[in-house]
């Protein structure tokens, strides 16, 4: 492929530092936090600017080979992963924050600005960029933009997508587009909100204009520690119904309680379920509605409650939360993800079924999720080693992800479809669905190069089933914490 | 063509298209679905807001942006279509961040589903967003779903009265900028000087308390707030009545949306300050002004370039616009002064050029079925 005359003439464009297609440069970038598949691509390149990223989009087009734009590689559904013999377009380097207007309340960022440097640089402005993936330290607003990415915080204030209020995109063959603009309204047919979320299909974002939001005057976390996930599940219940809009609400089991433990050493009560919910706003309202809350949370005879009266308490309840993925890697090998929605009010009919699964398949299953918003994760422990456990793990994922469908939900919360999870969107959406997503697709992208093989179906990119850790983490330069 | 309750005239005029049929989507009505506990409810496109608005009030919910025209009979299809939020978007986001799912006939007469009906969903492309504000031109709305808040028990507004606008302008960045949870921030011109309207909700315990830490931010920026009030109850909710239905818009005067930051707002005013009877009043923080357009002279007859003096004037400030109520007729305006025959178009200002849009449209509807984007 070395001789490929696209390779050519990116070797015009890129010097060796930022053109890699030798397998050893090439090893890290064969999968994203999804390890249980991996690809190896023609080459990386590392562009620094958008008119680079912009020509090679043009070249990859011209050539007819397809391209996947990265960040940091933290998607959790193989989003990130290459295209066999196609190109990955590594745009950590465009990391400048272009403009942070205060007055206008907006940020405007390169793909590469990693999540939590944006609220670094709005801090001092007393602002902030609200969507907190729990990766949020490492991953970067581009890949937020294409996954639509969530966290523990959306319940009030929404997605990445809801925060987004204008981009400068590059579609698929170099064609630049300007979507939305600075104000909190539009015009015409929502463009930016369609093309977040869109996984890469619909070309690279190179300039990302983000709305920022003033911090909140205060927070109050509680935890409460539960006999069951239904006894847990049902407080939620009562929270939600009491016109309460907490800014989380989170749940985590037994299993997960204990990696939090491993990972963080977060001093949770070791108990069979733990509800987090937060309250955030002006001083007085805040404290009018924790009382409140506290009452609410008094009625569900929870087993031991815990208030966090500190901003040290309060990240120390974070930090246990948000390590808890990462962590689960502390119990077992390996482990699948999955973050499938379902009605509120059904969730204690999926966690049932889950666990109930979970004990017929013999298959350890530990759930962290956003009660909230009826978000599930479930993490899916095996050992990669032994003879088809990845094969069940799998099994057991699908399972999952068809009952979130038949309780009337989503197979993805936030995570996005990505790679894992492509055979799975035909099953929540009809032909007509399926064929329209494409046909769009295909309009926007003729040759359909742009991320080939996600979301969906139709897709070319092969996958060779590959179990253990990341090769990075194999050579001892990463580590899931 | 598509009509529904007919609250945006404008929008459902009979185009210069000889063959364009109208679509009168007023009886595809109803709820669908509505379970209180989940916060969401799916209706049918031809559903009115008010009705919609009412049965959520019912069980302590409500869609907090806002929907305006509700009282004219704007329809949920229609206020989707249309693209529009009210005052209220300023706390938690607009209609593009509330409606969930949708059913479309695309220009193949095929009904498509795009999103879901759980609040969180990020498979597969969102279809909901691109239908805010399409106007009908990628598809047919036939079924909404949206996600709903519960309504805060109490609201409570300060008022704040002002010489200039620069005084107002420096109030607005106060409050905005300042870690107070604000559920509406709007401002007009008023008799004497500007008003600026800001709404806080909650618990009703703490509201008064509140409401006096909002006074005071009100008044800390350099421009002197000449009078403060302060509003609750029937009265305040009045006042937010009066902007949800355009109560302020004179009868007569067309009504054109045009979004902007408020760091444009000074240079807007320097232009519209030669035409006294252009009313207006400011939303969302200054992200959004609702425009009074006169399209009638003194003597009642139709101003045949009202819009057109419009869309120039929204041109040189590099805005965009769309006419809601009144005729919506302006000149194609390509700069060489070649004003050939009056093109009708409710889109005002930038032309809407968009390689994306156009890609998506062709996939939608290729052969052409509805108005071109």
């Amino acid at each position: 492929m070395n001789d490929h005359p696209l390779i050519e003439a990116f070797s015009r464009m890129y010097d060796s530092e930022r053109l890699l297609t030798r397998p050893a440069q090439l090893m890290a970038y064969e999968s994203d936090a999804l390890t249980a598949f991996q690809q190896r691509p023609a080459a990386v390149v590392i562009p620094q600017d958008r008119a680079e990223v912009i020509e090679t989009l043009r070249l990859c087009h011209e050539h007819n080979v397809p391209f996947v734009a990265r960040g940091s590689g933290t998607s959790l559904s193989g989003g990130s992963l290459p295209i066999a013999d196609g190109i990955v377009i590594a745009l950590n380097r465009l990391d400048r924050i272009l403009r942070l207007d205060a007055e206008e309340r907006i940020a405007v960022v390169e793909p590469g600005v990693i999540n939590l440097k944006v609220s670094d640089a709005a801090k001092p402005y007393g602002l902030y960029y609200a969507p907190d993936p729990s990766s949020q330290s490492i991953c970067t607003i581009g890949g937020n933009v294409a996954f639509n990415s969530g966290g523990a915080h959306c319940l009030k204030y929404g997605m990445t997508s809801n925060h987004v209020l204008g981009m400068t995109v590059a579609l698929p063959d170099g064609e630049v587009v300007e979507l939305g603009g600075e104000s909190l309204e539009g015009f015409g047919p929502d463009l930016p909100g369609f093309f977040v979320g869109s996984e890469g299909l619909f070309g690279v974002a190179l300039e990302i204009t983000l709305r920022l939001l003033p911090i909140p005057q205060t927070y109050r976390t509680v935890l409460a520690a539960y006999d069951s996930l239904h006894a847990a599940g049902d407080a939620v219940t009562a929270v939600v119904a009491s016109g309460l809009l907490p800014g989380a609400i989170e749940i985590m089991d037994a299993l997960a309680i204990k990696a939090a433990e491993v990972g963080a050493k977060a001093g949770y009560p070791k108990v069979p379920a733990l509800l987090i919910v937060e309250l955030e706003g002006e001083e007085s309202a805040v404290e009018a509605e924790f009382a409140q809350l506290m009452q609410l949370i008094e009625e569900t005879s929870p087993l031991e409650v815990r208030m966090a009266q500190t901003a040290d308490e309060r990240a120390r309840i974070w930090k246990g939360r948000k390590a808890a993925f990462s962590a689960v890697g502390r119990l077992a090998p390996d482990y699948i993800v999955q973050d499938g929605v379902v009605p509120r009010s059904r969730l204690g009919d999926a966690l049932a079924e889950i666990d109930r699964l979970s004990a017929s398949y013999g298959i350890e299953v530990a759930n962290v999720f956003h009660a909230g918003d009826g978000n599930l994760h479930p993490l899916i422990l095996f050992d990669g080693r032994e003879e088809g456990a990845l094969e069940r793990a799998e099994e057991l994922a699908g399972e999952i992800l068809e009952l979130c469908v038949d309780l009337g939900g989503s197979i993805t919360g936030e995570h996005g479809v990505g790679m894992e999870k492509r055979a799975f969107l035909p099953k929540m959406y009809g032909p007509l669905e399926m064929q329209a997503m494409e046909d769009v697709r295909r309009s926007v992208d003729s040759r359909s190069l742009a991320n080939r093989g996600k979301m969906l179906p139709a897709g070319e990119a092969e996958s060779l089933s590959h179990v253990g850790p990341h090769p990075l983490e194999k050579a001892g330069v990463i580590f899931r914490e | 063509m598509v009509r529904g309750g007919g609250s945006k005239p404008a929008l459902s005029l009979p185009n210069c298209l000889d063959d364009a049929q109208t679509l009168d989507l007023s009886a595809l009505k109803g709820v669908v679905d509505y379970q209180p506990e989940e916060y969401t409810f799916t209706a049918r496109a031809g559903t009115r807001v008010s009705e919609m608005a009412a049965l959520l009030a019912a069980e302590g919910q409500y869609l907090p942006f806002d929907p305006p025209l509700a009282e004219r009979g704007a329809t949920l299809g229609g206020t989707v279509a249309a693209g529009l939020s009210g005052a209220g978007r300023y706390r938690y986001g607009g209609i593009r961040d509330f409606l969930i799912g949708i059913r479309f006939v695309d220009g193949r007469g095929q009904e498509i589903r795009g999103g879901g009906t759980v609040v969180k969903n990020a498979a597969g492309f969102d279809f909901p967003k691109l239908f805010v504000g399409s106007l009908g031109r990628l598809g047919i709305l036939t079924e909404l779903t949206f996600k709903v808040f519960p309504r805060p028990p109490a609201f409570a507004t300060v008022a704040a009265e002002f010489d200039g606008l620069t005084d107002l302008l420096s109030a607005l960045d106060a409050v905005t900028r300042s870690d107070i949870d604000l559920h509406a921030v709007d401002f007009a011109s008023a008799e004497e000087g500007w008003t600026l309207w800001v709404r806080i909700g909650g618990l009703p315990n703490v509201l008064q308390e509140r409401a006096r830490a909002l006074q005071t931010v009100v008044s800390a920026g350099t421009g002197r707030a000449r009078r403060l009030s302060l509003y609750q109850d029937q009265e305040e909710e009045s006042l937010w009545q009066t902007a949800r239905s355009m109560g302020w818009l004179t009868e007569g005067l067309g009504l054109v949306r045009v979004p902007l930051t408020p760091r444009r707002i000074p240079a807007v005013e320097e232009a519209l300050s030669g035409s006294e009877t252009a009313t207006r009043r400011y939303s969302v923080g200054g992200n959004l002004l609702w425009l009074g357009w006169p399209d009638r002279t003194a003597q009642g007859r139709v101003k045949q370039d009202a819009s057109r003096d419009l869309h120039s004037l929204l041109l040189q400030q590099d805005l965009q616009g769309i006419q809601l109520i009144g005729r919506a007729r302006r000149g194609t305006m390509q700069g060489n002064g070649d004003n050939r025959a009056d093109e009708e178009s409710p889109l005002l200002g930038r032309p809407m050029q968009n390689a994306f849009l156009r890609r998506i449209a062709s996939a939608l509807d290729p052969e052409g079925k509805f108005e071109p984007w």
